[in-house]
């Protein structure tokens, strides 16, 4: 059943092995969603086609594949959502109405917000026309006849690189009316934010797109029978159609053998903070958290680690000792309790205090809470005054347990996840670094910065 | 039907019912501030929070849909967590201080607080203050008491047509506001007082006059409109504090008009005429009522024993109750005098006799939203039937297709499907156009009678109008509806014109090929019941239109100011002045009863017991809700001792309900009334649809605000922005073939009256039109309210003159 | 009124979307005639409402609520450095105490000579080049030290 598709894809015309999946090694890591990455011109048209772009799309489409059989092999992927939520795609699209009269959407999440998260923007800047042609697949196999790209709004570059491989793509007949000769149509636009993070949430990017303030609908509906303009919609995010035309050449168990059970492929991690090389890595679901490090430069200035954020603040922080035995995948990061979100890793090391990155987390979801519903609008910034407050040297020890009740509070009590996502940074935080919370209230200053005090006036050994 | 368990109470629910549909049918309290059974659902409070078997995380009642074998937990301990919880994070940054808010002791906050709330607060930090906003003279705010339950924000996007207020900025920092600088000027917008949770939008007139639990609540009857909203009055030592809506689903839902709400204001006017007063060699002297009714008994009996009884004019208004019409009525044909009347907006009176029953909106009001094609001719809703409108607006944005014929294009707060705005004298020829086209749409194989085709021959039938036809026949963009229910209605501008009998005529013919439901939309809260108990000329007397044109020697006039309210103001006033003797029942001085000779307080609509028909034929009857003031008495009382005094036999009513009684002959009244409403014509008139018709016409519009004595005297409604000086207005072109410019002074002169006013570019208006508000004492020289008009330019010495003039003739 | 450059780029923007659906064009409209005027004053928001034909307050309301829009002048150059957790573990404070002591102002205020305006970011999802900062909200400067912000303003002057 996996081959039936696979089989069909014609020797790539280029140097690479007849039937071998088209990939290149960058540095260990292995290229898919940025294939194009080690090409000259990796954002060009020129780049991608010569690399077999554009070939699963004309296949499906002149062929007339069915859309069952692309939606058995995405399920037989493993892919799951990349944007954090990890829900299979296969089974997303099996949501969407097939009959429906009237038009259809297909929208893409490139909306990175979340800290530490940057992987749809090199995807949307170095390869933007395999997320083009991923999100034609989806339209024809979904029957969308618009797609909306939305893209955060501060990497406006990167919104008008996309904007020209659209021209490109539909000059080059990829995009637009009766594609391919056949009667199958679909427009793609990109369409921006403007400094919301809470757009990230798919309903309140359906909200943004309508030309409205992102404030998150209540599901049910889902986008699937209630979306864009309330029509049906499917909403991915950019790595999970990106990966979609690599499916479609090599086939669902190809991708799904790059990973290990239940984390199907390759995934990008956004490194971020304390290591000698951020940026992002393409790699095999599964690679040791170690491995991933070292790619990244490992710990910066020969520090020692003493925490990772796995998945961005709405995942909980990890303590060094917890992630250093970790895999990165799905059952790999929630065995470990965490969790992979995004895949957007943010190294902390010794010189971290907690409590103010905590103070700064705690105002960016205070900042950012769209002020919709009560205990997200109200518990944020409760939250994060009480935790000014420790930080002004104002603290009291039943501080946190207020923290903790309040955070408790508005988990699970709004609209949309932000309320667990603004609760989990504290929840985490005062969980594995209690101490240092403590010893801020008690003392008026921060643990960690004392220390450093202490070595640098000579009064102290550092550790 | 689905099985669910609530708190272990087994229900059976319709499919689509959320959990709080369920429980408030089950009477299981759920607490709740942004849910509203009338708005979209925005589950935003979160005060609803329940549990769920099988959902680890409790969900909003309000927006959860039920399912089969659902159980449901109110009162669980996760619940209570929850509710709690919630509550905890609304008030942290309420104020707590409900001893010095306007609205403690009727506050959903303050209730729901003391079931779920804690004694102290957690919250130590600092509170949230956000500067009010001055949103106009309804309305006021105190924005720090916002719980942002966004009920505002949706109701008058929703209910009333424009999104006037948003919730602006993000997260704590949101602010309720309307856009920087501008008020809220929706007609209905004091229906966010009564749906806002907490303090936070109060009744602006209302504020620091009362607590809640000061007042005394008694229903009533709203006085304006044809609608008869179901209110509330609140009162306090006798005096009206406050109007409410009385929930009333069929009728006003739970809404009123601003002008229902706010109009009491007016009831407490200094202008309250207090005692009676009878006119001393050109003074006004108090007196008792003995001697004001002898003396009034007296005028009256003296000039029609020298003049004939035909020498008297009874004039009653609309909005007097049925048993003052129907004692005006009776005193008249008492004397033998048959000049009666209560249309005093009307100018078209060849339908008399020709009419079948009592004509009505011909529908019920709840009915509206279920009409799939709707006509309307000659009205400018939002003015003439504020809440009404918004039926029409629930119809609409249940797919119905609303097509408008106009001289009036001002925006319903609706989609229009088709529209035709035109002068009013060719509105009747749209209305023949669409006639034609209708009878040619093969759907319908109807003939015409030969008579009326004839009529059309000559007509020419243009796209709009032709569009305007297959709409009202059913014809969809998408799909076509085989029997669509269909509605045609004729509102104030169709009632007041000349050739009202032309309008009604084909609009009665349409009808009838479409098979549509409808008629007219009565202006005020009792002209269907004057129209029932024929409180009207008999066969040889006068109407109120003769009644001015010929002036009588006496006039017996009741609750009006004959200028403002009568449909040809310079023929009113010179009628008045021209009278050996003017009656007047009325709860106001007035300048425009300058004329009269002895003033009779009456009692208003609060004070005294008395039944409103409503356009849809709705018998609905009141009690006073406080005392007359001073002197003042009810006008059937008066009318009754006026009929003694006069000697007349059969005034013997010790009460109202006695009055009613005889009105319906002791029948059931909605038998009665199920008998007369018709809205069928016994014979085609003999009509004239072609005529061509040159120079302007005015487009006479009585503003909202002004639509009666009460209505007139309220400082608040005065203070909206509705209340603007009647202006010359006109659309560009019209001012191009003028060559006038906007903020020029002219005169307008209709008969041989005229008004200098200031000009004013208004492209709602048809071309060949001038809009020239009416109910306004700069107009009152004025003629007919739809009727011709000229326009001269003034130059700025001819300006001068005439305001010297107007100051002299003044002193 | 709208310049004919606005019109025509808010009319692309308009082809995005179904015809009856004008009001999804906002967030560009808004983008795009804050671009050229600098800031979004009153009349700004009222001409794009108008435009768009949709209420002002649905305007002002979007853009009230997407912080790189702004409602009140912002000077020249609006700089807005992100201090989100990625930037602040590399250091963003010292590229914001280094700009706050060369331009003379804080957070939200603009120099006074109309030149500048220092505002504080959140997450702009480009956390690998931290510390950064963006210009005008369309440029976007990354991996900063004090001496590339000191190239990057002298540019600017």
């Amino acid at each position: 059943m996996t081959t039936t598709i696979s089989a069909q894809i014609p020797t790539p015309a280029n140097s690479y092995e007849a039937g071998k999946p088209v990939m290149t090694d960058l540095n260990g890591q292995t290229l898919l969603c940025l294939r194009t990455l080690a090409e000259e011109n990796p954002a060009s048209l020129e780049t991608y086609i010569k690399l077999g772009g554009y070939s699963a799309l004309k296949r499906i489409v002149s062929e007339k594949t069915k859309a069952t059989d692309i939606i058995t092999q995405v399920k037989t992927s493993g892919l799951r959502g990349r944007g954090g939520a990890g829900f299979p795609t296969g089974l997303k699209w099996s949501f969407m109405p097939r009959y429906f009269d009237g038009v259809k959407y297909l929208v893409c999440n490139s909306d990175e917000g979340e800290p530490g998260t940057f992987k749809d923007r090199d995807i949307i800047r170095y390869n933007p026309h395999q997320l083009i042609e991923g999100m034609a697949i989806a339209a024809y196999t979904l029957g969308a006849r618009v797609g909306y790209n939305y893209i955060h709004g501060e990497i406006w570059q990167d919104y008008e690189i996309f904007e020209a491989a659209l021209h490109e793509a539909k000059a080059a007949g990829y995009l637009g009316e009766n594609l391919f000769g056949t009667n199958f149509c679909f427009d793609l636009y990109a369409v921006h934010g403007y400094g919301a993070y809470i757009c990230g949430e798919e309903t309140a990017l359906i909200e943004s797109i309508e030309g409205k303030k992102g404030q998150p609908r209540f599901k049910p509906p889902f986008p699937a029978s209630y979306g864009v303009f309330g029509k049906p919609t499917n909403v991915n995010n950019t790595e999970s159609y990106a990966s979609i035309p690599w499916i479609m050449q090599h086939g669902g168990e190809a991708f799904a053998a790059l990973g290990v059970p239940n984390s199907g492929g390759t995934k990008l991690f956004s490194v971020s903070g304390h290591v000698g090389k951020p940026g992002n890595y393409e790699v095999k679901m599964g690679t040791p958290f170690t491995e991933l490090l070292e790619m990244a430069g490992g710990v910066w200035k020969g520090r020692k680690l003493k925490a990772v954020i796995p998945g961005g603040p709405s995942t909980p922080v990890m303590p060094a000792s917890a992630i250093m035995g970790a895999t990165m995948d799905y059952e790999g990061l929630s065995k470990a309790r965490s969790s992979l979100g995004a895949g957007s890793m943010i190294v902390m090391d010794e010189t971290t205090c907690m409590v103010k990155a905590l103070h700064r987390l705690s105002y960016f979801f205070y900042e950012e809470s769209c002020g919709q519903c009560t205990p997200c609008r109200e518990g944020t910034g409760w939250v994060y005054r009480v935790i000014t407050r420790i930080v002004n040297g104002k603290g009291k020890m039943e501080d946190l347990d207020l923290l903790t009740d309040v955070s408790n509070n508005i988990s699970g009590r709004t609209i949309c996840a932000l309320g667990e996502a603004a609760a989990t940074p504290v929840l985490s935080f005062i969980k594995h670094f209690r101490p240092e919370f403590e010893y801020y209230i008690q003392h008026g200053k921060s643990m960690v910065e004392s220390q450093i005090d202490a070595v640098v006036d000579g009064k102290a050994e550092p550790k | 039907m689905l099985n669910i368990e609530i708190d272990g109470k087994a229900l059976e629910v319709e499919h689509g019912s959320t959990i709080i549909d369920a429980a408030d049918k089950a009477g299981i309290p759920i607490p709740r501030f942004c849910y509203h059974p009338k708005l979209s659902v925005a589950a935003n409070c979160r005060m609803c929070l329940v549990q769920v078997e099988k959902f680890n995380k409790p969900l909003p009642a309000c927006a959860t849909p039920v399912a089969d074998g659902m159980k449901i937990f109110t009162r669980s301990k996760s619940a209570i967590e929850a509710q709690k919880s919630v509550m905890e994070f609304l008030l942290i940054n309420h104020p707590l201080d409900c001893p010095i808010c306007d609205q403690g002791g009727e506050c959903d906050l303050q209730d729901i607080a003391v079931a779920y709330g804690t004694s102290g607060s957690r919250y130590t930090e600092e509170k949230r203050v956000v500067f009010n906003k001055n949103i106009g003279p309804l309305v006021s705010t105190d924005m720090t008491r916002c719980i942002q339950c966004t009920r505002c924000v949706r109701f008058l996007k929703e209910v009333g047509g424009m999104m006037e207020l948003g919730m602006v900025g993000r997260g704590e920092h949101a602010e309720i506001t309307a856009y920087v600088d501008k008020s809220v000027n929706s007609e209905l917008s004091g229906n966010i007082i009564d749906l806002c949770p907490v303090g936070a939008l109060t009744s602006k007139p209302f504020r620091y006059s009362a607590r809640s639990w000061e007042l005394t609540r008694r229903p009533s009857i709203a006085p304006h409109d044809g609608l008869g909203s179901h209110i509330e009055v609140h009162v306090k030592d006798n005096k009206v504090m406050r109007v409410l809506p009385r929930e009333k689903e069929s009728i006003n839902e739970c809404w009123l008009s601003d002008r229902d709400r706010f109009s009491y204001e007016g009831l407490n006017s200094p202008d309250r005429l207090k005692v009676p007063m009878i006119k001393h060699n050109g003074a006004w002297v108090e007196t008792d009522w003995k001697t004001a009714l002898e003396f009034a008994a007296g005028q009256i009996k003296d000039i029609t024993n020298e003049h004939g009884s035909e020498a008297l004019g009874v004039l009653v208004s609309p909005n007097s109750t049925m048993e003052e019409g129907y004692l005006a009525k009776k005193l008249a044909d008492g004397l033998g005098c048959g000049n009666v009347d209560y249309r005093l907006r009307q100018t078209d009176f060849r339908l008399d006799g020709k009419r079948q029953g009592t004509p009505w909106m011909g529908i019920n009001i709840h009915e509206i939203e279920e009409l799939d094609r709707i006509l309307v001719i000659g009205s400018n809703l939002r003015n003439e039937h504020p809440l009404l409108a918004q039926r029409f607006r629930k119809a609409v944005a249940n797919g119905a297709e609303l097509s408008v014929i106009s001289p009036l294009d001002n925006d319903p707060l609706m989609d229009i499907a088709h529209k035709v705005i035109v002068r009013p004298n060719d509105m009747v020829n749209v209305l023949g156009q669409i006639l034609k086209a209708m009878s040619g749409l093969q759907r319908l194989s109807l003939c015409l009678p030969a008579s009326l085709n004839q009529l059309l021959e000559e007509i020419k039938v243009r796209p709009n109008t032709q569009a305007i036809a297959e709409s009202m026949a059913g014809h969809g963009k998408d799909y076509d509806l085989v029997a669509p229910k269909v509605g045609i209605f004729l509102g104030n501008m169709a009632l007041s014109d000349p050739r009202f009998t032309e309008m009604y005529s084909m609009a009665e013919a349409i009808g009838g090929i479409s098979g549509a439901k409808g008629g007219i939309l009565p202006a005020a809260a009792n002209s269907t019941g004057m129209h029932m108990m024929g409180v009207m000329p008999s066969s040889t007397g006068m109407h109120a239109r003769a009644m001015l044109e010929v002036p009588r020697k006496a006039y017996l006039i009741v609750n009006i100011e004959p200028e403002l309210d009568c449909q040809h103001a310079a023929l009113a006033k010179v009628a008045m002045a021209k009278a050996e003797c003017v009656v007047a029942l009325t709860a106001f001085k007035s300048q425009a009863l300058e004329n009269a000779d002895v003033l009779l307080p009456i009692a208003p609509f609060t004070e005294t017991s008395g039944t409103f028909m409503s356009m849809e034929g709705r018998v609905q009857s009141f009690t006073a809700v406080a005392k007359p003031l001073a002197e003042c008495r009810p006008a059937w009382k008066v009318l009754r001792v006026l009929a003694n005094t006069l000697g007349l036999q059969g005034f013997d009513y010790e009460t109202s309900e006695q009055v009613k009684e005889a009105i319906f002959s002791g029948e059931k009244p909605s038998a009665v009334v199920w008998r007369s409403l018709n809205n069928n014509l016994k014979e085609l008139v003999e009509i004239q649809v072609n005529i061509k018709h040159d120079g302007l016409q005015r487009i006479g519009e009585v503003p909202q605000y002004e639509s009666d004595p009460i209505v007139r005297r309220s400082p608040p409604l005065q203070k909206t922005k509705y209340n603007i000086k009647p202006m010359a207005r006109m659309c560009a072109s019209q001012l191009e073939v003028l060559g006038l410019v906007e903020g020029d002074n002219v005169l307008v002169k209709q008969d041989k009256g005229s008004a200098v006013l200031t000009v004013k570019l208004d492209n709602h208006v048809a071309k060949g039109c001038v809009r020239v508000a009416a109910a306004h004492e700069d107009t009152i020289g004025l003629g007919d309210l739809m009727g011709d008009i000229t326009v001269e330019k003034l130059s700025v010495e001819q300006l001068q003159a005439h305001t010297k003039a107007s100051m002299e003739a003044r002193a | 009124m709208l310049s004919q450059q606005a019109i025509e780029k808010i009319d692309y923007e308009l082809t995005k979307y179904p015809a009856d659906q004008r009001i999804a064009a906002v967030m560009s409209a808004l983008r795009i005639v804050q671009t050229e005027r600098g800031w979004l004053s009153k009349e700004s928001i009222t001409d794009v409402s108008q435009y768009l034909r949709i209420p002002e307050i649905a305007a002002l309301e979007v853009a009230g609520f997407y912080n790189m829009y702004d409602l009140s002048p912002v000077g020249q150059y609006k700089i807005t450095v992100c201090t989100n957790i990625s930037c602040m573990l590399r250091d963003s404070d010292e590229i914001v105490d280094h700009l706050k002591a060369k331009l003379g102002v804080g957070f939200n205020e603009v120099t006074a000579d109309g030149k500048f305006c220092l505002k504080e970011g959140e997450c702009m999802g480009a956390c690998g080049g931290a510390p950064l900062m963006t210009v005008n909200n369309h440029t976007m400067h990354e991996f900063l030290t004090t001496e590339k912000v000191d190239a990057i303003l002298e540019e600017l002057k």
